[in-house]
Order: C-alpha cells, then sequence, then structure tokens
C-alpha cells in the first residue's frame, strides 16, 4: 500500500510540474518576448497562435499518459490489492 | 448595421421557450427519481464517464466565457487565446491531484474530504465560508451576466431576465436535484458544441476550410498584431499571478467537484475529466475561429455598436452567417447556459448550507434521509431568492472581476487544504482552519486594495496592492500557514487516521 500511494503520488506530481512548466513558460513568454511570438512561421500564422494550440494539445497529451499509467499499473495493483 | 438582435422575433422565442419546456420535461422526469439525499445531491453516483465529462465541461463553458471569449478575440485577436489555455490548464491538475481521491474519499461536498480525518465542526464552518464566498461571487457575476445578456439578446428587462432565470432554475434544482441539473447540463453542452461547431464551419468555409487563411485576412484588415500579443498582458507578475490562480482555482470550486460523486467508482471519475478537458479544449479553440470570424465577417466596429465588450461577437456572426435562424439558437443556447450553470451553483452552495452546515455542524450527523432532503430544498430556495436579490441589487455594476475573485478563493481558500489533506500525513484540524480562513480573508482584502476595485471602480489615482488578481501572494500565504500551523501543534492521533484515510483513498468506499 505505502509503495502504490508513493508511487501515486510520484506519478501525479510530475505529472503537475510538466503541465505547470509548459503554461507558465508559455505565460512568461507572452509578458516577456512579445515580437518573437509575433513573429509569423507561416502565412496567418503567429508562433504564439501555434505555441498556445501547443499548450492545449500538452495538456491533453500529459492527461493521456496519466490515464494510461493509472488505466494499467494503478487499477491493476488495486484489484490485486482487493483480493 | 441592422440587426434582429435585441428585438424579440418569433424564432428567437421559439427556441427560447423550447428551451424552457425541455429543461422543464427533465425536471419532472427527474423529480420521479429524486427521493434520496443520494440522488439529490449526487444523482445515485448513476452518472456515466461520458456524461459526467459533459456535464463538467458544461459547467465550465458559462455564457460569459462563449461569449465573452470570442468577443475578447474579436477586437484583439491573440489575446483572448491566454484566457482560453488558463481556463483548460486546471484540468490536467483536477485530475492528477484530485479527481479520485475526491470520489473515494467523500460523499456530497468537498469538505468531506478535508473533515474526514480531522475534526468535523471546526473543518465544516472553515470550509463552508471559502464556498460560500465562492459561490456567492460566481452566482453574482452570473446573474448580472444574464440580466444583460437576456435584456441584449431578446430585449428583455433587466429585472425580468433575472427573476425568469431565478425563477426557472430553482424550479428544477428544487424538484429534480442533482439529477435534473445534469441532464440539462448536458443537453445544453452538447447543444453550445454543436452551435459553435456548425457556426466556425459556416465561418470556414468562406475560406476554403483553412482557418490560416481566415487568421491572414484577419491580418491585412486589421494589422499582423492581431496575431501578436497586445496589452492584456503587460505586467509578467500580474500575468503569473492570474495564471495561478485560474489553475489551481479550478480545482477548488465547489459545484465542479461535486459533480465527481455523481459518478460510481474512481476510475470513472478519472475517464469524465479526460472527456471534460477534450471538449473544453475543442471549444475554446472553436471560439479563437469565432472570434475571428466575427472580425473579419462582421467587423469591429459593427460588434462594438451592440456593446462595447464585444459580448454580441458570436451572436452576430451568427446572423451573418446563418440569418435569424441561427441568431435565435445561439440566443436561446446563451440563455440554457446561463440557466444550467447557475443551477450547479446554487445546487452546490445548497449542499454546503444543508449537508455541511445543518446535518454535520447543528445536528452532529445525526438527521435522517427525510430531514436532509427537507433542508437541503430550504436550502435551494435560500439561495434561488439570494442570487435573484444578488442580481438585481448589482444591476448595472462592473461585475467582471468577481468571477476572477472567485477562482482566487477557491484557489487560496479551498485547493490548499482540500490538496494537503490528500497528501500530507501531518496536517492538523487547527492548520487547515486556519488555511482556509486566512485564505478566504487575504484573498478579498487584496482585492479589495487592488488596482481593479480602488483605480477601476472607486476611481482612486493609485492602488495599496499592485497585483489585480492576489493569487501569488495568496496561495502561497495560505500552504505556508496550513503547514506552519500544522507543524506547532501536531496532533498524533489525526496523523494516524491518515493511514486509514490513505487505504480508503486507494480502495474507495466499498472495500475499505
Amino acid at each position: 500500500m505505502e509503495a502504490l500511494a508513493a508511487a501515486r503520488w510520484r506519478v501525479a506530481i510530475a505529472l503537475t510540474i510538466a503541465m505547470m512548466v509548459v503554461y507558465f513558460g508559455f505565460i512568461l513568454l507572452v509578458a516577456f518576448d512579445k515580437p518573437l511570438l509575433g513573429m509569423q512561421v507561416a502565412d496567418g500564422l503567429s508562433l504564439g497562435m501555434l505555441l498556445g494550440a501547443l499548450v492545449i494539445l500538452s495538456a491533453w497529451v500529459l492527461m493521456w499518459i496519466y490515464v494510461r499509467w493509472a488505466n494499467t499499473h494503478y487499477d491493476a495493483a488495486i484489484r490485486g490489492m482487493r483480493r | 448595421m441592422s440587426s434582429a438582435l435585441g428585438e424579440p422575433n418569433a424564432i428567437t422565442i421559439g427556441w427560447f421557450l423550447v428551451f424552457i419546456v425541455l429543461s422543464l420535461g427533465i425536471t419532472v422526469w427527474a423529480s420521479r427519481k429524486t427521493r434520496t439525499a443520494d440522488q439529490f445531491y449526487s444523482a445515485g453516483r448513476s452518472v456515466t464517464a461520458l456524461q459526467n465529462g459533459l456535464a463538467l465541461a458544461g459547467d465550465y463553458m458559462s455564457a460569459a466565457r462563449f461569449l465573452g471569449i470570442a468577443g475578447l478575440v474579436a477586437l484583439s485577436g491573440f489575446d483572448g487565446l491566454i484566457y482560453s489555455v488558463g481556463f483548460l490548464v486546471g484540468w490536467p491538475i483536477v485530475m492528477f491531484l484530485i479527481a479520485e481521491p475526491l470520489r473515494n474519499l467523500g460523499r456530497y461536498t468537498f469538505t468531506d474530504v478535508v473533515a474526514f480525518r480531522l475534526r468535523q465542526v471546526p473543518i465544516r464552518i472553515a470550509a463552508s465560508v471559502g464556498s460560500l464566498a465562492v459561490v456567492s461571487f460566481y452566482l453574482i457575476a452570473q446573474m448580472v451576466g444574464a440580466g444583460n445578456l437576456i435584456r441584449l439578446l431578446f430585449g428583455i428587462p433587466y429585472e425580468a431576465a433575472v427573476m425568469i432565470v431565478g425563477g426557472v432554475m430553482l424550479a428544477y434544482v428544487l424538484f429534480g436535484g442533482m439529477i435534473a441539473t445534469t441532464w440539462v447540463q448536458i443537453v445544453k453542452a452538447v447543444l453550445l458544441l454543436a452551435g459553435a461547431s456548425i457556426l466556425a464551419l459556416l465561418v470556414l468555409a468562406r475560406f476554403s476550410f483553412n482557418p490560416l487563411a481566415l487568421f491572414a485576412e484577419a491580418a491585412s484588415m486589421y494589422g499582423a498584431n492581431v496575431l501578436a500579443p497586445g496589452r492584456l498582458v503587460s505586467d509578467p507578475l500580474d500575468a503569473v499571478s492570474l495564471g495561478l490562480a485560474l489553475m489551481l482555482g479550478t480545482a477548488g470550486l465547489p459545484h465542479i467537484l461535486m459533480r465527481f460523486y455523481t459518478v460510481p467508482d474512481a476510475r470513472t471519475a478519472r475517464t469524465s475529466v479526460g472527456y471534460a478537458t477534450a471538449f473544453i479544449g475543442f471549444f475554446y479553440l472553436l471560439t479563437f475561429i469565432l472570434g475571428f470570424g466575427a472580425m473579419v465577417i462582421i467587423g469591429r466596429e459593427a460588434i462594438t455598436t451592440f456593446d462595447a465588450g464585444g459580448n454580441m461577437a458570436a451572436p452576430l456572426l451568427a446572423e451573418g452567417v446563418g440569418g435569424t435562424p441561427l441568431l435565435g439558437f445561439i440566443a436561446a443556447v446563451a440563455f440554457a447556459t446561463i440557466l444550467a450553470v447557475v443551477a450547479g451553483l446554487t445546487l452546490s452552495g445548497a449542499a454546503t448550507l444543508s449537508h455541511d452546515l445543518w446535518v454535520n455542524v447543528i445536528r452532529r450527523g445525526h438527521a435522517d434521509e427525510r430531514e436532509q432532503l427537507v433542508v437541503a430544498r430550504g436550502a435551494t430556495i435560500v439561495l434561488a431568492v439570494l442570487s435573484i436579490l444578488l442580481g438585481i441589487t448589482f444591476k448595472g455594476q462592473n461585475v467582471a472581476y468577481m468571477v476572477g475573485l472567485a477562482f482566487a478563493i477557491a484557489a487560496s481558500a479551498n485547493f490548499p487544504a482540500l490538496v494537503l489533506s490528500i497528501f500530507w500525513s501531518r496536517l492538523t484540524t487547527a492548520g487547515a482552519q486556519a488555511s482556509m480562513l486566512v485564505g478566504t480573508a487575504s484573498t478579498v482584502a487584496l482585492i479589495v486594495l487592488s488596482p481593479t476595485i480602488q483605480m477601476d471602480i472607486l476611481g482612486n489615482s493609485a492602488a495599496w496592492f499592485p497585483l489585480r488578481n492576489p493569487g501569488l501572494v495568496t496561495i502561497p500565504l495560505s500552504f505556508i500557514v496550513a503547514v506552519g500551523v500544522s507543524l506547532l501543534q501536531p496532533v498524533p492521533l489525526e496523523e494516524q487516521k491518515f493511514h486509514a484515510a490513505e487505504r480508503r483513498l486507494h480502495l474507495g468506499v466499498e472495500s475499505g
């Protein structure tokens, strides 16, 4: 039980920190380097818009990683403990 | 520019009536299934992951956010994206830290989790202060928004609009409880996503389904600045502070947290957050398209003649690309959205008043099923009347900052105590209590001293506190208070109970 609690804690904290780094990285870029984000990487698409969309995408990816971990490792360990 | 907006017409009123009849129909059906406190507060814990995902997304996609962010994008381009991203990134945090422990440890409110291994009475009282503050500020923002929007959309007077929203909402929360609140939210979420998708497709059809062509057209009409960060984020500290409050506040909103009790188990809770995040992210991407669509197709000047804040951008766009029928549909969906969000807030406020304060503080946990239901319904009536009164009292006032305030209190008062009670064995009753009270009080105090109130509302030339959002100060403060007070006076008994709680946190109630 303690090993499982520690594992869950580690995964949750690691993913939370990853999300915070991505999001606050984006916010700080917006705050400190506006010209960079205004640069157009394609006609009609600025770097800022691309990165903003990537933040949303990274939220989905991080959740997908967590759900996969929880559905396979965590749930299996819980089932084992119930028996 | 001429528009049918704000003039009562048959199609708009028809859609409006369809929604009212539909939600009352759901209420009649739900009322037959609402016989126990479990059914009233948590829909009998029978909601599926997809349903709960839609309901969570619905709670989060309020009319103010749909119309407001589309308007912000239409008027300032890129800056609207900053808000959208901030509102979305709280959801992974909810999933990683909160959803499953909440489902396994609590019954009806998030306070159940904090109080689980601590002393009931002081925790319930302190948590109720934070919860009710969040619910009240959120309700004020929603009711004032409702009055204004319905006046703009349908031409109904402000007071009448507030009373219609309060009255219809009361009917379905009172009789249908969480079952009706959930289903109205699901229906509305589907309609809102469908309406926004149709609108976005109609816009993109004019640009050969290439969003970049739309953005490029906007840039050629209004300059490349619309694609770059503008004035919204000028002070980095303020931006980080707002970002922190949006991110962690989501994980402390009582009406969102309450939805995790409507699902049968932790795994379903987890999956439902995944669905909710997918829907909300998709919705914000659509809103971005709609904002740029309105900027190009309707034009900024025309949008600001109807509402200086840009709130009418999406309805005007609907009329521009789909005529009066689509305008009527989008307006009615916005109305349904207001109704559903207000209902969710009222139900969570009622749960705090009746479950936390009446049953667990006044009656010390000894109340039978009948009494719990009677008190829950009484609390619903009190909150509905209160929300109508608040809506009328704050008429004509700038209440936009109140949603930010609600998020800041949720992040500073509710989130730290909730997370520490789940993850930190040495948290004590006094620590959690102090953290929640200091979190609420410091947030309210710093908002009152901030430029928002001092300069924008009171018209003073300077403010005592530099940040518009206090999260950067109050969230760490609340954590420090909780940890400091707990370490100063350790309570070994409460620490021992943590291990029992941890077992239940992982295994759930049934097999604990």
